[in-house]
């Protein structure tokens, strides 16, 4: 039987605790980095087939800014931080002081990219630590790899491994959202994390509710 | 307007004039286009795993191995009048968007998906006429059955055909 399957509601709400302790960490490192008020959505859980995955990362043609990172340790998975070219250029800009930084026009500055790449790092590392923390679990990131191409052409990669046990993903998807000022807002990214089929039972477990047989 | 069938993840399909068959946002999944340019039937599956041996579930989706899903679309472009030895292959996908120093065999899976599919494509005896597989950007196809062109969009290198 697939797990799927067996994924109660309180099951969806403790991943979605995941997303909001592991997301409100990285948002506290981002607002600190950049000395700017980061605020984050409630994070949402979907299960979807591949089919309408696309509809998640912005429709076929999005092209991202994304950061992967690869879980490994007692719950291994994938993640991902996305971010909308322009958001990712104007991060950038402000970090290296670096005006002609464009990621619309590539070739891309070296240095640009690793500043992304270790923004990226940071970000994913602190959501990281959180939800080890939430769960006592062991994980350790890999080194982070950073794409600016085709959101669901980069997205695909994380579902290989879930893409054997069956047509679904669970995404936990988490927006964070930079604030402009009293009533404006604006997306920073995305986190997107990916569990592979057998770390679910692992992080259930670990935080008290088992998935029935 | 011509109409445009959609081929999603691990899926599917088949078109004929005045249609076009497109699938978006190949990473390491590879794009098959099989075609009869006699009585213009194209058939695309988005391909994403080598081998349906790789599968652990008892209900699979043939659309998404490589074997499998190419004797799915032979079967429904036979179906469709083609002639199978009257039918070419062009390919796009297989690619690498991420490197990684501990490359593990899972993130390989772009060149052992176009291997896989040129295999099963020489053990059912059909050509492969032309082909932009690998590197490390991701690609949108499009496929014309009247001009039997297929179209590649990458975000680097805007649009090519081959």
């Amino acid at each position: 039987m697939s797990f799927i399957n067996r994924i109660q509601p309180e099951h969806l709400d403790i991943l979605k605790e995941v997303g909001n302790i592991g997301a409100g960490h990285a948002a506290t490192a981002l607002s600190k980095l950049l000395n700017k008020t980061i605020d984050m959505k409630v994070p949402a859980v979907r299960v979807t087939s591949f089919d309408t995955i696309t509809e998640l990362v912005g429709g076929s043609d999005n092209v991202v800014a994304a950061i992967f990172l690869r879980i490994e340790g007692e719950a291994p998975g994938n993640m991902f931080f996305m971010l909308p070219v322009n958001e990712a250029t104007r991060l950038i800009q402000y970090l290296t002081g670096d005006q002609s930084f464009d990621l619309n026009h590539p070739p891309y500055s070296e240095l640009g990219l690793s500043a992304l790449q270790e923004l990226g790092n940071i970000l994913a590392g602190s959501y990281l630590s959180a939800f080890s923390d939430f769960t006592k679990l062991n994980l350790q990131p890999s080194v982070p790899a950073l794409s600016i191409d085709m959101a669901i052409a980069i997205l695909s990669y994380g579902l290989l491994e879930l893409s054997q046990v069956g047509d679904y993903a669970i995404v936990i998807d988490t927006e964070i959202l930079e604030k402009i000022d009293e009533n404006s807002k604006k997306t920073t990214g995305h986190f997107f994390l990916l569990p592979d089929p057998d770390s679910y039972e692992k992080i259930f477990q670990a935080l008290g509710v088992p998935m029935n047989e | 307007m011509s109409e445009v069938v959609k081929v999603g993840m691990a899926d599917l399909n088949v078109a004929k004039p005045p249609q076009k068959i497109r699938t978006s946002g190949l990473g390491s999944c590879v794009g098959v286009v099989l075609y009869d340019e006699t009585i213009k039937v194209c058939g695309m599956a988005h391909v994403m795993l080598p081998n349906s041996s790789l599968g652990k579930t008892e209900t699979m989706n043939k659309a998404k191995y490589a074997d499998t899903a190419l004797v799915v679309l032979l079967d429904k472009l036979k179906k469709m009048g083609a002639n199978h030895v009257r039918l070419k292959a062009k390919l796009a996908g297989g690619s690498q968007m991420f490197k990684f120093s501990s490359s593990s065999e899972m993130m390989r899976i772009g060149p052992r998906n176009v291997e896989a599919v040129k295999e099963k494509l020489k053990e059912l005896r059909i050509r492969v006429v032309s082909e932009d597989v690998g590197g490390t950007s991701g690609r949108t196809i499009e496929f014309d059955p009247e001009t039997s062109k297929l179209s590649i969009r990458t975000v680097s290198q805007g649009v090519s055909e081959i």
